[in-house]
């Protein structure tokens, strides 16, 4: 079976593990979005959702280790890919200047990850594991991005996901293999889409809730 | 029209591969516009010579774009500004008069500095060495027309085939990968019928050399595209990965 370490451990299989758990993010992103449009409609609404989320029982439990798992990867892959593109370069130029291939997200991608992390950690400290026994989940929400300082980190955390996925979205099918002439265009501008609709569909629950819910 | 321009150039110099190098300022005086870059070089290297100094070394030789010996990283652009064109083919009508021009090697941790501006390429030459050929067996010569290669394909591979090992791929690319390079010999070579047979084998022997040789990974900037004489594509790239993923996962080679 050496054959699979041998593989995944070249430069181009460990693009295709940040390719491969990128893209599990990007649906697991599309999910959560689509639950959390509940918001929207109120708290009983919202409250509903969560009840059935958590009815899944075991099956939550699976995806939520399963998504960890994926997490790992994706970091300690992308922190291992970061540092060797680094090293690869020890005497840098003087002066840089771009050709016209990189963009925001392309250039920043290890730094948006990175505070995505940090976001991830926060985010999961702030709604999943506090206390769950005297207050809903709606409650828990309204509370936090109801302050203006907490609503305006989820903001500015959601505007690098979407950065980050400018850049990610289209490249992971490129490193997948899947760069066809006739096929690319459509990609590059579902991946705008995409990035956008993350950045608009998550950005506005901390404005709908802290003005407006 | 030719004109005359004057130019201030901090140019890298660096006696050794192992010695501390450093930006020297130089006045390029009384260049025609007309001439290419390294003509303009060769100007400012008569006049160090004539003042006793040491002249400024650069690799070169066909100068007219076909052989991939020139190069150097001006003002932050492999090659200079220009698209599709190597630093043999830049004209200095492209400058203009009193303009500062930052002339720095290829940097990257695979290409060792010789001296000033003359970089250790050889490691292009490892990673084809590593598969970048076809194993043709001695016999009768078939047929020219025997094996049909559609037109498209014939192409493509021609595509491919323009990269002349000139190393701005790397220079350009922000992790100084060699993902362009490889991808051009692998993809113009798994095109053919010619280089079907070795494929695998091929994908894998390069890839492996090439992340030996200590070139950095490719994350899709699309730098290498931009700045490549030839302007070789980074579709080439994502055939090398599919290659690659082809030999690995589903080839019994090992
Ligand atoms: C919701 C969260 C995230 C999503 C949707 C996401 C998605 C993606 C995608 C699709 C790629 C492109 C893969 C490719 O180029 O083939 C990528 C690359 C990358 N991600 Fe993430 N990512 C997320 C979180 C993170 C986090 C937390 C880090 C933290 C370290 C991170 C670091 C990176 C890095 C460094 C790359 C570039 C790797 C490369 O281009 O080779 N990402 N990400
Ligand atoms: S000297 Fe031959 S390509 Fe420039």
């Amino acid at each position: 079976m050496a054959w699979i370490t041998e593989t995944f451990t070249t430069s181009i299989g460990k693009k295709i593990l940040m390719a491969l758990t990128g893209l599990s993010f990007c649906g697991f992103l599309t999910v959560h979005l689509i639950g959390n449009l509940t918001l929207y409609g109120g708290q009983d609404l919202f409250n509903a959702y969560v009840e059935h989320l958590h009815s899944l029982g075991p099956l939550i439990i699976v995806f939520e280790w399963g998504l960890l798992l994926l997490a790992i990867i994706h970091i300690l892959t992308g922190s291992i890919l970061f540092f060797q593109n680094l090293k690869a370069r020890p005497v840098r130029y003087k002066v840089n200047k771009n050709a016209g291939g990189r963009t925001l997200g392309s250039a920043t991608m290890p730094y948006t990850g990175f505070i995505l992390l940090l976001f991830i950690i926060f985010h999961l400290l702030d709604f999943h594991f506090v206390d769950h026994t005297t207050q809903t989940v709606y409650q828990i929400v309204s509370n936090s991005l109801s302050q203006i300082g907490l609503a305006t980190v989820y903001i500015f955390a959601v505007v690098i996901a979407a950065i980050h996925i400018s850049h990610g979205f289209w490249s992971l099918f490129q490193t997948l293999g899947a760069n066809h002439p006739k096929y690319m265009p459509l990609i590059k501008n579902i991946g705008i889409l995409f990035s956008l609709l993350i950045g608009i569909g998550f950005g506005f629950i901390p404005i709908f809730i802290a003005f407006i819910a | 029209m030719t004109k005359n321009i004057n130019l201030t150039l901090k140019v890298w110099r660096q006696k050794g591969p192992n010695v501390k190098g450093r930006l020297e300022t130089y006045y390029a005086n009384d260049i025609s516009t007309d001439m290419s870059f390294l003509e303009m070089i060769d100007v400012v290297n008569e006049q160090l010579t004539l003042e006793d100094k040491e002249p400024i070394a650069f690799d070169h030789d066909c100068r007219e774009g076909i052989c991939g010996m020139c190069g150097a990283v001006i003002n932050g652009r492999a090659h200079g500004p220009e698209k599709g064109t190597t630093l043999c083919q830049l004209h200095m009508r492209h400058f203009s008069d009193k303009d500062v021009i930052v002339i720095e090697p290829w940097r990257a941790r695979a290409f060792k500095i010789i001296k000033d501006l003359v970089v250790d390429r050889s490691a292009l030459d490892t990673i084809i060495q590593a598969g970048g050929y076809v194993s043709v067996d001695t016999g009768g010569a078939q047929d020219a027309n025997s094996i049909a290669i559609p037109q498209e394909i014939a192409e493509l591979a021609m595509d491919a085939a323009a990269c002349i090992g000139c190393g701005a791929c790397v220079a350009a690319c922000p992790n100084a990968s060699a993902m362009l390079f490889t991808s051009a010999k692998i993809s113009q070579l798994a095109l053919l019928p010619q280089g079907k047979p070795e494929a695998a084998l091929r994908a894998i022997a390069m890839v492996n050399v090439m992340d030996k040789l200590g070139f950095g990974n490719c994350t899709n900037e699309k730098e290498c595209e931009a700045e490549c004489p030839k302007e070789i594509s980074i579709i080439n790239i994502a055939r090398m990965n599919r290659e690659f993923l082809k030999a690995g996962l589903i080839s019994t080679v090992k």
